[in-house]
């Protein structure tokens, strides 16, 4: 795994460019990720969303995790200092009948050291607007600091982390950025992960079935959500 | 006149005492009186979506787009950026013309079985959900360049990164600590 010093490297390379204003090169450089600095306005914000995933848990298979990333790239010394945005709500939404507008949301604050889980519970708001749904709270936790073991939050049968973790995401997307900026015209073999040696902030939930639907197909996405 | 006048002073009066003690509670118990209101910022279903279909000017509108309203409003957009990323898509391994592919991707949610394997694609399930292993850089570039039977643009079809550089864990939180 020789890549952190890539990835310091690859770092030097973007604040350099951002000094000499050379805008073109970070939008043709990082082009594409999984959801990392997707958009002009959430890019290297407290409310970046890096990644989402929604899988059944390998401890009880009855039960559905759901994981977001935020603030990607974090270096190790850059983690170390990194925090979850008091001011950011994180909502797993969730569409038990397939009409894309969420039945059910999860709702994750971060305040005081402390991560807290609402939900899931149907939203007084549906949309680009959510109400917290303060009645519901269902269980907290301390947020892991960097560097420690990870604390985990049980209550109401849900479990809860939040905290620094390796950034999950794998991609060799530098050379998908050179393909898609007309310099290269396939990818190496082999390629080189663009994000070993990176952390994200995140926050993992582990919910029974029987919370979120029972049995069948759900849709579901995460948003962030900055407190107005 | 005079009276309704002072009535309308006690009243305010009342609120106010009313609301001061209200607030004065919450305070003590750490709940808010007024219900915290949040406004939406960034939004993700499936892996990469974002980056990969939605051009530069409109990728904050995409972001704070309620997913049922993001297919009338992107589709034919993502149809347009799909040819313009393969000129020669006719269809995908998954059988979707360039139409029903990118109004699938449009609505930008995660599929999730409730009854088994939950895998973004393990060579037998397809878009059951997404584990922290799934190598869904490759799949996505299968299904864009790949053609009918994914042999088409043998050399965008594979990023060949095909796994975490840290081992993940088997018990929650799943994810690996930190660098």
């Amino acid at each position: 795994m020789p890549k952190p010093k890539k990835v310091k490297i690859k770092i030097m390379k973007r604040k350099l460019a951002i000094t000499l204003g050379s805008l073109a090169i970070i939008a043709s450089v990082y082009l594409f990720a999984a959801d990392h600095i997707d958009a002009p306005g959430v890019a290297s914000t407290s409310s970046d969303i890096t990644d989402f995933y929604a899988f059944q848990s390998m401890d009880n298979t009855s039960n559905i995790v759901f994981v977001a990333n935020l603030q990607g790239l974090l270096s190790p010394t850059a983690t170390a200092s990194a925090s979850f945005d008091e001011n950011v709500m994180v909502e797993f939404n969730i569409d038990t009948n397939a009409d894309a507008i969420e039945d059910l949301v999860i709702q994750c604050t971060f305040e005081n050291g402390q991560v807290s889980v609402y939900g899931p519970v149907a939203p007084t708001q549906m949309g680009t607007s959510s109400t917290l749904v303060a009645e519901s709270l269902s269980v907290s936790a301390a947020i892991t600091a960097y560097n420690q073991s990870a604390v985990i939050g049980t209550g109401n049968g849900i479990k809860v982390f939040a905290g620094p973790r390796d950034d999950p995401f794998f991609m060799d997307f530098a050379q998908y950025g050179q393909i898609i900026g007309g310099n290269a015209t396939s990818f190496n073999d082999p390629g080189a992960d663009t994000f070993a040696g990176s952390n994200v902030m995140s926050v993992v939930v582990e919910v029974p079935k029987s919370m979120i639907g029972g049995s069948g197909s759900i849709n579901t996405w995460v948003t962030s959500n900055r407190k107005q | 006149m005079k009276k309704t006048y002072l009535n309308k002073i006690w009243t305010v009066a009342a609120i106010c005492t009313l609301a001061l003690s209200t607030l004065a509670c919450n305070d003590d118990d750490d709940t808010p009186a007024i219900p915290t209101t949040y406004t939406q910022e960034d939004q993700m279903g499936r892996p990469a979506i974002n980056t990969v279909f939605v051009s530069s000017a409109n990728k904050d509108q995409f972001n704070t787009t309620a997913p049922s309203a993001q297919g009338g409003a992107f589709q034919a957009a993502f149809q347009s950026q799909l040819l313009a990323l393969n000129a020669g898509y006719t269809t995908n391994a998954l059988g979707l013309d360039a139409a029903t592919f990118t109004t699938v991707l449009a609505t930008d949610v995660l599929t999730v079985s409730l009854d088994g394997t939950t895998t973004f694609f393990d060579g037998t399930n397809v878009l059951t959900g997404r584990r922290l292993a799934d190598d869904v850089i490759s799949v996505e570039l299968l299904l864009i360049f790949g053609g009918p039977d994914g042999s088409a643009n043998p050399g965008l079809t594979d990023d060949n990164v095909d796994a975490n550089d840290k081992s993940f864990l088997s018990t929650f939180p799943y994810l690996a600590t930190p660098w």
